[in-house]
C-alpha cells in the first residue's frame, strides 16, 4: 500500500524535533564515543536511554508522535549482538508490526525508523542521526498525529494533559 | 511531592564552552518539583561533590539530576555521592550534556536548548523514580566444572584452592584432557605428561574437589547460585572403592580393541585405562567389546582380580547436585581429515593428522616413541607436514585459522629431526602465525636450527606411487609447482567445536557461533563470563586455543566464580521486572521473549485456601532488559528503573516544551 502523502505547512525555519530510543549497551555507548569522537550532528535529537531496544514499547513511539515529535528512531545492537541476546530482534519485529499500522492510518512510516549501532560506530550514529533528520525533514511537520492544541502550548497557554 | 535537586556542571570548558551552564541552571530552577539548581566547575570532583552533599542536606533534596557526563562515566560517583547522604542510588539520575550534547554541537544557543531539554527529561524521570533494594537471594556455594582437560583441573583448582567444593565431570574415563595425549609442548618442548601429571594428582588430592569419571551432565535447572544438576554416572563395570590399580585384570583380558586415546594406532584391552598415568586409577569396562557382556562368558578379569573389584551388575548411576555456579570447560574435536578427498580421504594408511603424531612420538604410545610408517612398521627419512587442512577454508565453510596448527607443525619438525636426524622435513603453510611469547622464535628454530623446508603454498593432492606418497603442491614464493616424495604426511586438521557442542550449550543457555564455538558475554571485556548468569566458559570450546591460553582463562573463570562466591547471599541487580498478578491474564507471551528463563509459572495457595496460578519474576535470573514489559499486553509487567510511567514522564516532558 502507497503510503498517503502528508501534507504538512514547511515553514522556512522549521526543524524538526527528534526522539532517540537508545539501547544503553550498543547505541548510547555509540552516541557516546560519536561525542568524544567529535563528531558534529543536528541537535534535533533527544536522547532516551533504554536498557535494550525491546524494552521500546510501540506505545511509547505513539506517545511521542503524540507529544508533538516529528519523528522517532529506535536504535539496538547488531543482529546477534545483542547484550540480552535476543532483545533487538524482539525490538524488529514489533516495529514492523508498528510501521504497517502507521502506514495503514496515513503517517508515513519513515517518521519511525529503527537502526543498528554498535558501541564502536560513532561515526555511524552522526550519520544515522542526520539521516532521520533530513528525511523527517521532507516529510515536513508531524500535524497529523500531534495534539492539535500542542501549537497553543508554544504560545504558552495550558493544554490538556497528554 | 518531589524535592528535586539539579547540579549542572561545566567540565572544565569541555560542557561550559558550548552550553551556557550558568543559564541553563537558572531555567531548571523554575521547572517543576525543582527545589534547588545551580553549576559547578566539576561535579565529580570532592568539592563538587560536597556541594551535591550539602544541598541535599540544606534543602532536604529527596531527588537529584546531575547534568555532566555520560552515564557510562560516572553514574557510580554519584550513586555513590547520595548514598553518602542517606538517598537511596536509584533517585539520582544523570543527564548526559556532554558526549551526547556540548561534544557534538558547535552553536551555543542549540546546545543550550537541547541541554535544558535533555535535562527536563531526566527531572521528570527522577520525580517517579522509586528507591530500589538489590534483593539478597540464598545461594548454593558450590561449582560444577565440565570437562577435566587442562582447562577444567585448572578451573576446579583455583576454585577449590580458596575453599568452595567443586564437582568435575568428564566423561572419559580418566581425567587429563588432550594435554594428556600430547607428546612435548612448545615452545619450551617439555613434555605433556611431566606438567600434567602433578596437576591430575592435585585434582585427585584436592580434598574439595570431587572427581566424577566416565559421567557426563544430563540436565540443567534452575538459575545462577541455585542450579539442579544431574549428573549421569555410567556404569564402570568396576567398584571404586576397592580397586588398587594393579593391571591385573588388563593383563589378561583377552580382548583387544582399537585404542581411543591412541587414535587407532595402538591397541587397548576390552577393560583398560586409558594411559599409565590415569586419575583415577581404576579401569572400566568397555561393555560393547567385552566378551562377557557381547558373548555371555569370559570373567577372566573377575577371576584374577585379587581385589574383587570387578562388578558386572553394576548399573548407571544418576546423581543430583546443588551448585550454584558452572564452568563449562569441555574443549574441542578434530576436523575430519576426509574433508579432503585429495588428500587420499582416509585410503593412505601413511597420511595421518596431528596428534596421531604426538601418539606415534610419545615414548608412552603405540610404537613407545618410534616414528614409523603405519602402513609397514619402517622408519621414514622424508616427511611432509600440511597446515590450514580443513581450517581457513570457506568451501568447507570453516573460515576461522585454527590457531595452534602453525606451532605445533613446528614442533613436529623439530621432533621428527631430533628422532631421525637424518630425515628430511617439509612444511607446506598459507602464513606463519606465531604470535606468542617465543613463538616466532620457536618457528624460526625449526627452519634455521633443524633445517625444516617451508613451502608457502597449498598442497593439491597427494597420490601413491612405488610405495611413496607424491605430494603435489604450489609454491607460491618460487611460484612453481612443487613435488615432494614423502614416506609420510601429516596433516595438520582443525581444532573444531565438539559434535554435542550444541546440546551442551542448550543445556546451559550458552549462545554459540556458527562455527559451534560458545560465544563469551563480550569478545574483549567479558572473555570468560556468559550470558546466563552463573555460567562460565574456559578453553577450546568457546575458540582454538592452546595450553596458556587454556588455563589463563580457567583461572579468569574460576576468579570470576569465587567473586560470585565472596558473598554468602547473591545480591541480584534491583532493575528487575515484576509481574503484578492481578493484571497477569497467563497469556506468557512474556515466557517466549525472556531470555533467560527468568520467569516461572507457580502455583500460590490464597489466604481462602484456593490454588491460583501464577507468573513470576526470579530476581536472581531476570538481566533487567525490558522485553517482557514490553510485550505484555495488560500491561502487568513493570521494569523497575525503566517504568512505562517514568518513560511517559520523559517523553511528556519534551511535549511541554515543545
Amino acid at each position: 500500500m502507497e503510503a498517503k502523502p502528508e501534507v504538512g505547512k514547511k515553514e522556512k525555519d522549521w526543524e524538526p524535533r527528534i526522539l532517540a530510543f537508545l539501547c544503553r549497551w550498543c547505541s548510547y555507548a555509540g552516541a557516546d564515543l560519536t561525542g568524544s569522537s567529535r563528531i558534529s550532528y543536528p541537535p534535533n535529537v533527544r536522547i532516551l536511554r533504554v536498557p535494550c531496544s525491546g524494552r521500546v514499547n510501540p506505545l511509547f513511539i505513539l506517545k511521542a508522535l503524540r507529544s508533538g515529535m516529528d519523528g522517532v528512531l529506535v536504535s539496538g545492537c547488531h543482529p546477534g549482538d545483542c547484550h540480552y541476546t535476543a532483545g533487538n530482534y524482539n525490538a524488529r519485529r514489533k516495529f514492523s508490526v508498528l510501521s504497517r499500522l502507521l502506514e495503514y492510518v496515513g503517517i508515513d512510516p519513515r517518521r519511525v525508523q529503527f537502526s543498528w549501532v554498535s558501541a564502536s560506530e560513532g561515526d555511524k550514529f552522526a550519520k544515522v542521526v542526520s539521516q532521520v533528520v533530513a528525511d523527517v525533514k521532507a516529510l515536513g511537520p508531524n500535524e497529523l498525529f500531534r495534539l492539535p492544541d500542542l501549537d497553543k502550548k508554544l504560545e504558552g497557554q495550558e493544554g490538556p494533559h497528554l | 511531592m518531589a524535592r528535586v535537586g539539579v547540579f549542572v556542571c561545566h567540565c572544565g570548558t569541555n560542557i561550559a564552552r558550548t552550553v551556557d551552564v550558568k543559564y541553563v541552571a537558572e531555567e531548571m530552577a523554575r521547572e517543576k518539583g525543582v527545589i534547588i539548581s545551580r553549576d559547578y566547575k566539576y561535579m565529580c570532583s570532592d568539592p563538587g561533590q560536597n556541594i551535591i552533599k550539602e544541598y541535599i542536606r540544606l534543602y532536604k533534596l529527596d531527588r537529584v539530576v546531575v547534568a555532566s557526563c555520560s552515564p557510562l562515566l560516572h553514574e557510580r560517583t554519584f550513586q555513590n555521592t547520595v548514598k553518602e547522604e542517606g538517598l537511596n542510588p536509584y533517585l539520582m539520575e544523570i543527564s548526559n550534556i556532554r558526549e551526547q550534547c556540548s561534544w557534538v554541537h558547535k552553536d551555543r544557543a542549540e546546545a543550550t536548548a537541547k541541554a535544558i531539554e535533555l535535562i527536563k527529561m531526566s527531572v521528570a524521570k527522577v520525580r517517579r523514580n522509586e528507591p530500589l533494594f538489590p534483593k539478597r537471594i540464598p545461594m548454593e556455594r558450590k561449582a560444577l566444572v565440565i570437562g577435566g582437560g587442562i582447562s577444567g583441573m585448572q578451573a576446579a583448582l583455583d576454585i577449590a584452592l580458596v575453599g568452595h567444593p567443586v564437582i568435575l565431570v568428564e566423561r572419559n574415563p580418566s581425567i587429563g584432557g588432550r594435554m594428556a595425549q600430547f607428546d612435548k609442548t612448545f615452545p619450551t618442548l617439555d613434555c605433556a605428561a611431566c606438567i600434567l601429571t602433578p596437576k591430575m594428582v592435585d585434582v585427585r588430592s584436592n580434598p574439595n574437589i570431587r572427581i566424577l569419571t566416565h559421567a557426563e551432565v544430563e540436565s540443567v535447572e534452575g538459575y545462577v547460585g541455585n542450579f539442579e544438576v544431574k549428573i549421569r554416572k555410567r556404569a564402570r563395570s568396576v567398584d571404586m572403592s576397592k580397586c588398587t590399580g594393579c593391571g591385573e585384570c588388563m593383563q589378561k583380558c583377552p580382548s583387544r580393541v582399537d585404542s581411543e586415546f591412541d587414535l587407532g594406532l595402538g591397541k587397548r584391552k576390552a577393560i583398560y585405562i586409558p594411559f599409565p598415568q590415569a586419575v583415577p586409577n581404576v579401569p572400566v569396562i568397555d561393555r560393547v567389546h567385552c566378551l562377557y557382556f557381547t558373548q555371555g562368558k569370559c570373567k577372566v578379569c573377575q577371576k584374577v582380580c585379587p581385589a574383587e573389584a570387578i562388578n558386572y551388575e553394576q548399573e548407571d548411576e544418576v546423581i543430583t547436585e546443588k551448585v550454584g555456579a558452572i564452568v563449562a570447560a569441555t574443549g574441542f574435536d578434530l576436523s575430519d581429515p576426509n574433508d579432503y578427498s585429495e588428500y587420499g580421504g582416509g585410503r593412505y594408511k601413511d597420511v595421518i593428522n596431528g596428534l596421531q603424531f604426538e601418539r606415534m612420538i610419545n615414548a608412552s604410545g603405540p610404537t613407545e616413541g618410534h616414528l614409523k610408517r603405519p602402513s609397514d612398521g619402517k622408519e621414514p627419512k622424508t616427511i611432509v607436514f600440511i597446515q590450514c587442512v580443513g581450517s581457513r577454508d570457506e568451501n568447507l565453510g570453516r573460515p576461522y585459522c585454527s590457531k595452534m596448527c602453525c606451532m605445533y607443525t613446528a614442533k613436529h619438525a623439530i621432533l621428527t629431526k631430533e628422532h631421525i636426524p637424518d630425515a628430511q622435513v617439509y612444511v607446506f603453510y598459507i602464513d606463519i602465525r606465531a604470535a606468542g611469547k617465543n613463538y616466532e622464535e620457536f618457528v624460526r628454530r625449526a627452519i634455521e636450527h633443524y633445517g625444516a623446508i617451508y613451502l608457502r603454498g597449498r598442497v593439491s593432492r597427494i597420490f601413491e606411487k612405488n610405495g611413496k606418497l607424491i605430494v603435489r603442491g604450489a609454491d607460491t614464493l618460487s611460484k612453481g609447482q612443487v613435488e615432494v616424495e614423502a614416506d609420510m604426511v601429516v596433516l595438520a586438521t582443525a581444532l573444531v567445536a565438539r559434535s554435542d557442542a550444541i546440546k551442551v550449550a542448550q543445556m546451559l543457555g550458552i549462545p554459540y557461533d556458527q562455527n559451534r564455538f560458545f560465544t563469551e558475554m563480550h569478545p574483549k571485556l567479558a572473555p570468560v563470563e556468559n550470558v546466563t548468569a552463573g555460567i562460565y566458559l574456559t578453553g577450546a570450546c568457546q575458540a582454538p586455543k592452546d595450553i596458556p591460553d587454556s588455563v589463563a582463562s580457567a583461572s579468569g573463570a574460576s576468579v570470576k566464580v569465587c567473586a560470585l562466591f565472596a558473598n554468602e547471599e547473591l545480591i541480584a541487580d534491583p532493575m528487575t521486572a515484576e509481574i503484578n498478578p492481578n493484571l497477569c491474564s497467563l497469556c506468557k507471551t512474556c515466557v517466549d521473549v525472556c531470555p533467560f528463563s527468568a520467569i516461572i509459572e507457580e502455583e500460590v495457595k490464597r489466604p481462602d485456601g484456593k490454588v491460583r496460578r501464577q507468573m513470576r519474576v526470579i530476581e536472581g535470573v531476570c538481566h533487567g532488559c525490558g522485553a517482557c514489559a514490553a510485550s505484555c499486553r495488560p500491561g502487568a509487567i513493570t521494569l523497575k528503573g525503566y517504568t512505562d510511567q517514568q518513560i511517559f514522564s520523559e517523553i511528556e516532558s519534551l511535549a511541554v516544551s515543545f
